[in-house]
């Protein structure tokens, strides 16, 4: 199978994450799509090394997920907190910095 | 059947970044095992010991370069050292301002309002978890411009970034508003580094190899698809430009400085600047310089944009840290205009630029600390009327920062921005040169009307006072004027310092 098209699929959801960062209100909504990026990353990595006959972009998508897992640490943190002072986790209602 | 080599790694030089990393982890056992009292003073003293050391370290292996500290990923050489050593100095400003436990809340985790975050106040507990949050973000930021491939270059932006999200909502006063800086700057960097990584992907697909060099090569080679070179560009760069806050992805800049705790916007403010721009130099300076037909022409356009729109918006700002963060965006535009020239004058400039704008930033964020009234800082510009009357040491100083920002002569800034509009001169830039010193003329409007509102109109009693500082706060804030003034008035020995280590190793 043509490897590029592997590389249609991550463009695609590539896409996706980041329209629904954009367009997508509620903070663990838009932190999963962040996610949704990342992946999509991932998998262009993986078939660029596949295209590359080398390991290095597959070794690449090993550190992602460890970095893609401090992420998640540190931002359901930051996202519980603001949940817990506000009831709402809407990136909407953060405007406060707006005036 | 392969026989595992194991790595060989150059201690030595790569001490700075590991005793920063050790010093972080000695804080956090510290933050767990010792008693309320003894922990903030530990903290403290680690914390200036490690910044200390590390800074000694980069000191004694400063003639030394080497491509092979770590197996090809991490590169030392003069720039990176030059970086490095700005980074240290611009922290250990910093920490003396983080030293001011009175801008931190006790206990991060409670509640704003709530019963449990009164006992915390009630009992004078004080969690110093900032301590080791910032030699992570250094350590990170020490690894950010010596970073020669794309695994270590992600991997420490992350490392830079992932402490400052959190330190971003650690605010004792107006803790909601911090905390909404902490969640907008954490989306959008994760946004952004999605973007980097993606940038990444596509330039591995283009040249088959995650390093610098081998990147380099490729496009010297050119036999690859330029397509998959181009995005691979564009999205690196758009994570880059991310961090340094460069327009049209600058929206998080204004409110993050604004919510975060003064002390941490003046470590991010300054520090992440000079890695950002660390890691950009080197990026287009080595990988992408013989492409530059490809990124000069975007680039050259959102400089002219960050320059002005930078310089024009904060005219209009009302609040001081929003209009320094502005500021910060204008400056962003000027440093870019170093990337672009690709010339050794233009490197030179641009590291001579980070560590003067660095530490004038660090010295102003630290006197709009001491401006308070009964609710805490008083940010509001109006406020700040008539404080030259009120306490004209204090107001001189921060008058002082503000003519290095707009480029005066006998400061710092004047001899930043005259270089790096010179080698962008000298590079047969000379449109960006104009709007450079255009929007630098626009930029001294609003940063001498800050002084004149301070130093000609009359005061208004409103309580409005300027507290007396603590000790590492004046260290911090006379430590950052006095180097601001000796770079402007004697900046040969450092310009000729930089020019004999600013050659980027490839």
């Amino acid at each position: 199978m043509n490897a590029a098209n592997y590389l249609y699929v991550s463009a695609l959801l590539f896409t996706i994450g980041a329209i629904g960062v954009v367009v997508r209100r509620n903070a663990i909504v838009v932190f999963m799509c962040v996610e949704l990026m990342l992946n999509a990353s991932n998998l262009a990595f993986v078939t660029f090394a596949r295209i590359n006959g080398n390991l290095d972009g597959q070794v690449v998508a090993f550190f992602t997920m460890v970095v893609a897992a401090c992420e998640v640490v540190v931002g359901l943190a930051i996202i519980v907190t603001i949940y817990r002072s506000r009831r709402s986790a809407s990136v909407d209602d953060a405007s406060l910095l707006k005036r | 059947m392969n026989t595992f080599l194991s790595p060989v790694l150059n201690y030595s030089l790569l001490s700075p970044i590991l005793v920063v990393l050790g010093g972080a982890v000695i804080g956090v056992l510290i933050e767990a095992f010792a008693s309320r009292k003894v922990r903030p003073i530990a903290q403290l003293s680690v914390t200036f010991g490690t910044l200390l050391l590390a800074l000694i370290q980069v000191w004694r292996i400063r003639g030394q370069s080497s491509l092979s500290a770590a197996m090809g990923s991490v590169v030392i050489d003069g720039p990176t050292l030059l970086m490095q050593g700005s980074i240290l100095v611009i922290s250990l400003l910093a920490v003396g301002l983080i030293a001011d436990q009175e801008h931190f809340t006790a206990l991060a985790a409670a509640t704003p309002g709530s019963a449990e975050e009164h006992a915390s106040i009630q009992s004078g507990e004080q969690l110093t978890e900032i301590y080791p949050l910032t030699l992570f973000a250094v350590a990170g930021m020490l690894l950010f411009p010596a970073a020669n491939d794309l695994i270590t270059l992600f991997v420490a932006l992350e490392m830079l970034s992932l402490p400052l999200y959190l330190m971003a909502g650690l605010s004792r006063r107006r803790r909601v508003l911090s905390q909404e800086a902490a969640l907008k700057y954490f989306l959008l960097g994760a946004f952004s580094s999605a973007f980097f990584l993606f940038g990444a992907a596509y330039l591995y697909g283009y040249s088959g190899s995650v390093s610098l060099d081998g990147i380099r090569e490729s496009v010297i080679g050119g036999s690859g698809n330029d397509v998959i070179l181009l995005i691979g560009i564009a999205f690196l760069s758009i994570g880059l430009l991310f961090k340094v806050g460069a327009v049209p992805f600058h929206a998080w800049s204004p409110d993050v400085y604004q919510g975060a705790p003064t002390p941490v916007t003046a470590f991010m403010a300054a520090a992440t600047k000079v890695a950002a721009f660390g890691a950009m130099l080197r990026i287009f300076y080595t990988a992408f310089a013989n492409a530059y037909w490809e990124w000069r022409p975007m680039l050259t356009g959102i400089a002219i944009i960050t320059m002005f729109f930078g310089s024009v918006v904060a005219i209009a700002q009302r609040d001081i840290k929003r209009m320094l963060a502005y500021s910060s965006i204008a400056h962003a535009g000027f440093l870019l205009t170093g990337v672009i020239a690709l010339n050794k004058a233009g490197l030179e400039a641009s590291l001579f630029y980070l560590f003067a704008y660095g530490v004038a930033t660090v010295g102003a964020f630290g006197i709009v600390t001491l401006v308070r009234d009964s609710s805490g800082e008083v940010t509001d510009l109006k406020r700040w009327t008539g404080l030259g009357k009120r306490s004209p040491f204090v107001a001189s100083l921060f008058a002082a920062f503000l003519l290095a920002f707009a480029g005066i002569p006998l400061t710092s800034g004047f001899i930043g921005k005259f270089s790096i509009f010179s080698a962008a001169y000298e590079s047969g830039n000379h449109a960006i040169v104009l709007v450079g010193v255009l929007s630098s003329a626009i930029a001294a409007y609003f940063y001498i009307r800050v002084i004149v509102l301070m130093f000609f109109s009359d005061p208004v009693e409103d309580g409005t006072t300027v507290i007396i500082p603590s000790v590492l706060t004046w260290v911090t804030v006379l430590g950052s004027f006095a180097i601001t003034i000796f770079l402007g008035v004697f900046p040969t020995p450092f310009l000729n310092f930089i020019s004999s280590l600013a050659v980027f190793l490839r």
